[in-house]
């Protein structure tokens, strides 16, 4: 009866023209594609770029502004020394770290948090510590984070059933044999968690540098996640569902394409001890963004963006030649450096590297990386919903996508227009095809994907986007398949060649924060002690 | 012109020229003084609710019916006179006549309200609806009495049409206050009575028949006008919200979602109430013993100060209260939504209970969450006192408001000696929820004194005091005050032992757990 009394009323709110904002034609939004530089970074792929002519001679060339180089230029800062130069392809800094911003707020482009680290990872602690997040120390040396700097509730929700719920994991609706298994995997997790190698090494720890390389966990890397959920007779539909959404979302892959290890390493690497709680998250309004902004303030005068390097090679002993194109001039600039970082991915280094093909031919075919599409939503408004209300995370469970994450979540701002960053993993086998898949799909193809995703849980949408802008990341994140992390072309990928000193987190195989500041520091260390400075390590 | 003297001279000496051309006992007559007595109750309830409605929204009751009854009589005198003008077709105009009524007065309630929540033309509108109205009843009683002068006798039908009016506007000023207004409140009052005008056409199609041609447009048109009104009476059960005013105890007056939130105002008994998003702000009632113990303790400490912030409270009365202490210079009133304060600096019957506070010199309005505003203030004078008064915190966006990180940023804004005052929700009803949020106002490095008083239409209510040095205990206050003594401000200190302080979690940013702590103590009492 109130249904009926209740369409009556619709119907004479539609008659009277007061409803008529509902019959509005949806408003039309702008928006582009951001990047990255495909142009510039094929050139130095396909196409002969002039050679240098006259080569400036210099201690240290590092090739690569993403965290990684940052964070070998932040160790070189750190230790006074500054006869190094930061070489970037892009136009800014910061890699997949790196944030845009409009009138409404920053945002990330990219990587958008990293977990509160404990005691044990010193070098995210003085980051952070650097950036103003660390409030004070325990009695134990943990650090304790300003109230601020953690993500504030709520952290997550999820959009199942037709409305929203509350945390990541679907808990209404749950059986008692899925809340069995959910124990029971947690339970597994605990005991990796307590595991340790006769050297007292755990098996899960961050950076990945720290763990364990004995042969059990090494076993682990011999099976997929997949494999080794069904060998424990792991069956829960919405269990399954978080452990594929936590591959997609940290990895880029799925339960089947994704090395158990890798997949317990994702619950087990965060806990000091079984039993507690995962780590809180640290997250700023312009997600890591705000760590590469404060990476570039201290390394400011010693980068160069814009230049594409397009020859590493050594000529004698104690001489590296870097040949790179600056496009703003369209000139080519030359260095001799005595070493080199060369802080890009992989399949840069095999181009530019002409010595490293011969000598590792495995590393160009053992790297598999993930594209991602990353969209920035400008919303005029706030869709109006009702139940539990946006958070920082937002999930959609019947999705490809990862949901999105609220920019304006962590300036305390619940009301009025905000920015929604979007993630799109492409997780197919084939990652050469997906590859090609993404870069061909225009900017129109690409807002309606995000848009047609997002209008399952916000149908009136449309009304409120202002833009969509996106960024095609054609080599995200490394994929964490089987037998990958402990295979000799990732052992082997990490050793310098040449003079040439290698970061990035492609040589972890997980593409994290604090594994691409590891492999800058190692780099950077290793270097400084080759030109025998010693100080300790900040490892 | 010279048709209107002769139809004046044929109702003067009885011999009809133009109307009842067909004489003779061919209509139902008492039937149609039935009519009488239905269209005399519409006309004055239309004239009740324009003069209850202006009375709710702009105030001053006498001075709204004085107006309303003046502009509605002397509109019915200009209807009238206009009867004069209308010659041919008397049963159909009268039909006609009817529904014009019907729609007019039956949606004035509608509109009124409409126009007063979205248009600032409420008065010109209220008045030319009044007038409107009026014109079209007045026109009703002699047209009818015309209708039916063939019929009666002249002095039987000046009596008998008179005392039905009468009578009927007698039933109607006495079901208005003791059925109506309560049962169905102004709007449906107003639509129903509406209907009931339009029905009396449909029936008049039927008791004048004789006297109409076609009857099928007529009818068709009653009609329409019926359902009309039919489908605005179950638009206002759901649109005007009937669903709220089941959960409000007396009539909406106002409600509108503004960017931000509901506002409700509701009036009853004497007083009035504002809501957000349902929740209770204050009754004109009590709202006295809230505000005065809200403000005066702090400025028992700091009799002097003279930069003021406060924080939520846009309905403008804790600024009415501020504005006492004359030593005040300037006050800060940061405050989420415009159309609050906006609508409490101007609206009448707010503006009256807080004095016009809102509109005093020395108050700045800022629009902003009042989180996101302190945590833009840098290089801030620091302000003497700040008072803390936003909504329980019963969702996300408002338990920030509560944490130690807000707190934080309030100590920043304040002196080093600075006072501040938070509203804390109850300590009878929500006892875990009150002593966190104390706990958390002395974990962001506050000294505190908690206290309470009663505030019947809320219940037992609490606050913090806090600053960040050490103080003593407020002593004395103004005066003047309604609620509070030196004697009573001492007494609020003291906690009764199901009251008393309880160990409990800190609120945090990263964890809102007085979110959940409020709504689970809160469901207890729904």
């Amino acid at each position: 009866m109130r249904r009926r009394t209740f369409a009556a009323g619709t119907a004479a709110l539609g008659l009277a023209g007061i409803g008529c904002d509902r019959f509005k034609r949806r408003r039309h939004y702008g928006g582009e594609i951001l990047g990255p530089s495909l142009e510039l970074g094929h050139k130095v792929r396909d196409v002969q770029l002039p050679q240098p002519t006259a080569f400036e001679d210099i201690d240290v060339i590092i090739v690569g502004g993403g965290i990684a180089g940052l964070s070998a230029a932040w160790r070189f800062e750190g230790q006074g020394f500054k006869k190094y130069l930061l070489l970037e392809l892009e136009s800014q800094v910061g890699g997949t770290s790196r944030s845009g911003g409009n009138g409404i707020s920053a945002y990330p482009w990219g990587a958008h948090y990293v977990p509160a680290p404990n005691r044990d990872n010193r070098a995210l602690v003085r980051i952070l510590q650097e950036v103003g997040a660390v409030e004070s120390f325990t009695a134990q040396g943990d650090p304790i984070f300003t109230e601020q700097s953690m993500v504030r509730a709520p952290e997550e929700r999820i959009f199942a059933a037709g409305q929203w719920w509350e945390g990541l994991y679907l808990r209404a609706g749950m059986t008692k044999e899925d809340d069995l298994q959910y124990k029971r995997f947690f339970n597994e997790v605990d005991a990796w968690v307590t595991w340790r190698d006769p050297q007292g090494r755990r098996a899960f720890t961050i950076p990945r540098s720290k763990c364990s390389d004995a042969p059990e966990p090494q076993a682990l890397d011999r099976q997929s996640f997949k494999q080794w959920l069904d060998k424990r007779s792991f069956s829960s539909e919405r269990l399954l569902w978080l452990l594929d959404y936590a591959c997609r979302d940290d990895y880029g892959t799925r339960l089947e394409s994704t090395s158990a290890w890798a997949g317990l390493f994702y619950f087990a690497a965060r806990k000091l001890n079984p039993g507690e709680e995962s780590r809180p998250i640290i997250a700023w309004p312009e997600g890591n963004g705000a760590l590469v902004n404060h990476l570039k303030t201290i390394c400011q005068e010693r980068i160069r963006t814009g230049i594409a390097v397009s020859q590493i090679l050594r000529v004698s002993p104690d001489s590296i030649q870097v040949s790179g194109f600056d496009a703003k001039s369209s000139t080519a600039l030359g260095w001799k450096a005595k070493r080199v970082i060369f802080a890009g991915p992989q399949h840069l280094a095999q181009h530019v590297i002409p010595t490293l093909w011969t000598e590792r031919p495995e590393g160009v075919t053992a790297f598999h990386v993930a594209p991602w599409m990353v969209a920035n939503i400008s919303l005029r408004e706030r869709p109006k919903e009702a139940g539990m209300p946006l958070a920082w995370d937002n999930v959609l469970r019947d999705s490809d996508g990862l949901g999105y994450v609220v920019a304006t979540h962590q300036s305390y701002r619940d009301h009025g227009p905000t920015v929604w960053t979007y993630y799109y993993p492409f997780t197919g086998l084939d990652d050469r095809a997906e590859r090609s898949l993404l870069q061909g799909m225009d900017w129109q193809t690409c807002a309606n994907l995000v848009l047609d995703d997002l209008r399952k849980a916000h149908p009136d949408l449309d009304r409120y986007v202002a833009r969509v802008d996106i960024v095609q990341w054609g080599h995200a994140m490394v994929q964490p398949r089987p037998n990958f992390l402990f295979s000799e072309a990732l052992r082997r990928a990490k050793e310098p060649h040449q003079g040439i000193h290698f970061a990035h987190t492609d040589l972890s195989g997980l593409a994290l924060f604090e594994e691409a500041q590891d492999h800058g520091l190692r780099a950077a260390e290793e270097i400084l002690t080759a030109f025998g400075i010693v100080s300790p390590t900040w490892r | 012109m010279a048709d209107g003297k002769a139809t004046m001279g044929a109702a003067n000496n009885g011999n009809p020229r133009n109307e009842a051309a067909v004489p003779g006992p061919l209509l139902r007559v008492p039937l149609l003084f039935l009519t009488v007595f239905v269209i005399a109750s519409c006309g004055l309830i239309y004239e009740l609710v324009a003069g209850t409605l202006a009375s709710y929204l702009l105030g001053d009751s006498v001075m709204q019916f004085s107006t309303v009854i003046g502009v509605y009589l002397s509109a019915m005198g200009l209807g009238s006179y206009l009867s004069r003008h209308l010659h041919k077709g008397l049963a159909q105009r009268f039909v006609d006549l009817e529904l014009a009524v019907a729609l007019v007065g039956g949606f004035s309630a509608p509109i009124l309200f409409q126009a007063f929540a979205h248009t600032h033309a409420f008065r010109p509108l209220l008045y030319g609806l009044v007038a409107a109205i009026g014109t079209l009843v007045g026109l009703e009683i002699p047209l009818l009495m015309r209708i039916l002068k063939p019929q009666v006798a002249f002095k039987d039908l000046i009596a008998q049409v008179l005392t039905l009016d009468y009578i009927g506007a007698l039933a109607a000023s006495i079901l208005f206050p003791v059925l109506l207004m309560p049962k169905l409140g102004l709007v449906r009052t107003c639509l129903a009575f509406g209907m009931l005008n339009a029905l009396v056409g449909l029936w008049s199609t039927h008791l004048l028949k004789p006297l109409l041609g076609n009857r099928k447009m007529l009818r068709l048109r009653c009609v329409v006008v019926l359902l009309l009104l039919g489908t605005g009476l179950a638009f206002a059960k759901t649109f005007t919200l009937m669903v709220e005013e089941e959960i409000y105890a007396d009539e909406i007056v106002y409600a509108k979602d503004t960017d931000y939130q509901r506002v409700v105002i509701t009036h009853g008994r004497g007083s009035f109430q504002l809501f957000l998003n349902g929740g209770l702000q204050f009754s004109s009632a009590d709202e006295y013993r809230y505000h005065e113990a809200l403000v005066h303790p702090a400025f028992s400490l700091k009799p002097g100060a003279k930069r003021i912030l406060v924080c939520g409270g846009g309905d403008g009365l804790a600024v009415r209260e501020i504005l006492k202490h004359p030593g005040v210079e300037k006050i800060t009133l940061v405050d989420l939504d415009p159309a609050m304060t906006t609508l409490a600096a101007k609206m009448p019957l707010l503006r009256e209970l807080n004095k016009g506070a809102l509109l005093d010199r020395r108050v700045e309005v800022v629009n902003q969450d009042a989180m996101v505003w302190l945590n833009e203030q840098r290089h801030l004078e620091p302000y003497d006192l700040a008072f803390i008064d936003f909504p329980d915190p019963h969702t996300y966006s408002v338990g920030k408001l509560y944490t130690t990180r807000f707190y934080k940023l309030l100590r920043r804004a304040l002196a080093p000696d600075g006072i501040t005052a938070i509203q804390s929700t109850s300590p009878l009803m929500a006892r875990k929820s009150f002593w966190c949020i104390n706990a958390t106002v002395e974990a962001a490095g506050f000294q505190t004194r908690p206290y309470n008083l009663s505030v019947p239409s809320f219940g037992v209510w609490g606050f913090v005091l806090a600053s960040p040095a050490p103080f003593d205990m407020p002593k004395t206050t103004l005066p003047d005050l309604r609620y509070l003594t030196d004697g009573t401000l001492a007494a609020m200190f003291a906690f009764p032992r199901d009251m008393d302080r309880l160990p409990t979690d800190i609120n945090r940013l990263d964890n809102q757990v007085l979110v959940h702590l409020y709504a689970a103590e809160w469901k207890r009492w729904s």
